[in-house]
């Protein structure tokens, strides 16, 4: 239990192990953790930056899903009128076509009707000939009794 | 111990606190001391070899594995070794900045080395107190012929004086060196000579110069002091009580069964001491050196 020279050696020996440590133990050691903290942080900050991005992306999805709904229901709106415009045009156009039928029937019925009078008024007129020739018992000349046989038909 | 001579309690505990000496005899030569008087008379021109030896084998164990991890170390995942290493660095690292407030490249790698080579240091005080002496006794005496009970090894540095006060004398210097460089020179004689005791009349001023540097001149002298003094009194102490325990597997089988229980009792305890030893001294170190940077 001497104090002797020791005491220097011991002193000398702690200053080159601290300096050996200050050099080349410290530094490198320190720089991996810093750098570690670094990347740690870097990669907290993309991870946030990527849930952000993420939240941002789902509200455009959202916001594009909801306007597409939108415009469907747009285009169904209007087929939906536009179909209904074709089925008035189809029933308008189909009630024209029937009163244009009914109208062209009745036209002929008409034509026919009248054609049917015009032959049984000739018919009747020479029937009235006829019977009045037989009445007469003698053959009238039709020839000379044209205009008489004509008031007669108009009469009719 | 091989030789009866030292089977004796007082010989067998003298034998464990005598260092290996190498120094210069009284008549001028140099040599190994063979016994403690020889030792002694020596005096200051001498050098405990096995002090010196095992606090650099030491200080180059953690120098050399925390060097092949630092040239290794990387940003990415740590593995094995370097999460030991850095898991040491970071609690310098939490340590320095809670106590050190000034900027000075040296504190942390000072703490640590002080807190790794420290506890390293103290932890072989937990080998058994015969194991290296008894293979330091047969290297002697088959490699050297000497007389086994002539060889002496102390294997735990800490509790060499030389050792601690050494360490806290290199601290010490380091405090008045950056006081002086931070404080400036007439800066660290202020904070000598002008507290506690102050005044504003030039006059009583003077008085209380001589008071104050007395007063603070003391409580710088005791820092380096407490600071070695604690560490080997407490490794002292300790090494002392695995001696004395070790003295009864000498006396019978009942007082071995027991030694041993208390040895494995005291040894569990020592780790505690052992760390909290190297970390007081780390902290009064990074505390000290806190002192030397900061202005009043």
């Amino acid at each position: 239990m001497n104090i002797n020279l020791t005491l220097i050696g011991q002193s000398i020996t702690f200053a080159v192990f601290v300096w050996f440590c200050m050099k080349f133990v410290w530094p490198p050691i320190m720089a991996a953790l810093n750098e570690r903290k670094q990347k740690i942080a870097d990669g907290l900050a993309a991870a946030e930056r990527g849930a952000h991005e993420q939240e941002l992306a789902q509200k455009k999805a959202t916001e594009t899903l909801h306007e597409a709904k939108q415009q469907a229901q747009e285009i169904i709106n209007q087929a939906q009128k536009r179909a209904s415009e074709i089925v008035d045009e189809a029933k308008e156009g189909a009630r024209a076509e029937a009163s244009r039928i009914v109208t062209a029937a009745n036209a002929e019925i008409e034509q026919e009707v009248n054609r049917a009078r015009e032959q049984l008024r000739s018919q009747v007129a020479s029937l009235a000939v006829a019977g009045a020739g037989r009445v007469l018992k003698r053959e009238i000349d039709a020839a000379a009794n044209e205009d008489l046989l004509k008031d007669l038909v108009a009469e009719l | 111990m091989a030789s009866e001579e030292v089977l004796t309690a007082t010989g067998y505990i003298k034998h464990h606190l005598q260092n290996w000496t190498y120094g210069q005899h009284p008549d001028g030569h140099w040599g190994f001391a063979h016994s403690a008087a020889e030792a002694k008379s020596m005096g200051f021109m001498a050098i405990h070899v096995d002090t010196m030896l095992w606090s650099i084998v030491l200080g180059g164990l953690f120098l050399w594995l925390f060097r092949r991890v630092a040239v290794k170390a990387t940003a990415d995942i740590p593995t094995g070794m370097q999460n030991f290493v850095e898991w040491i660095a970071e609690f310098i690292d939490t340590s320095v900045r809670g106590s050190f407030t000034g900027r000075n490249p040296l504190v942390a790698p000072m703490a640590m080395t002080v807190f790794v080579w420290i506890f390293l240091m103290n932890l072989m005080d937990l080998l058994p107190v015969d194991w290296l002496p008894t293979v330091a006794g047969w290297f002697g005496s088959n490699f050297f012929g000497m007389d086994p009970h002539h060889v002496y090894f102390r294997v735990v540095p800490t509790t060499d004086p030389n050792a601690t006060i050494g360490m806290a004398l290199a601290v010490f210097a380091l405090m008045i060196f950056y006081s002086i460089k931070v404080k400036g020179f007439g800066g660290f004689s202020a904070e000598l000579t002008l507290h506690p005791f102050h005044s504003h009349n030039k006059a009583v001023q003077a008085i209380f110069i001589p008071i104050n540097f007395f007063l603070e001149f003391v409580s710088l002298i005791a820092k380096p002091i407490s600071l070695s003094l604690r560490l080997f009194g407490n490794m002292y102490a300790g090494e002392m009580i695995f001696i004395l325990i070790a003295i009864m597997f000498s006396a019978g089988m009942t007082m071995g069964v027991l030694g041993s229980v208390l040895q494995l009792g005291w040894a569990i305890f020592h780790i505690l001491i052992i760390t909290l030893q190297a970390f007081i001294f780390m902290t009064l170190t990074i505390v000290y050196m806190d002192m030397a940077h900061s202005e009043h």
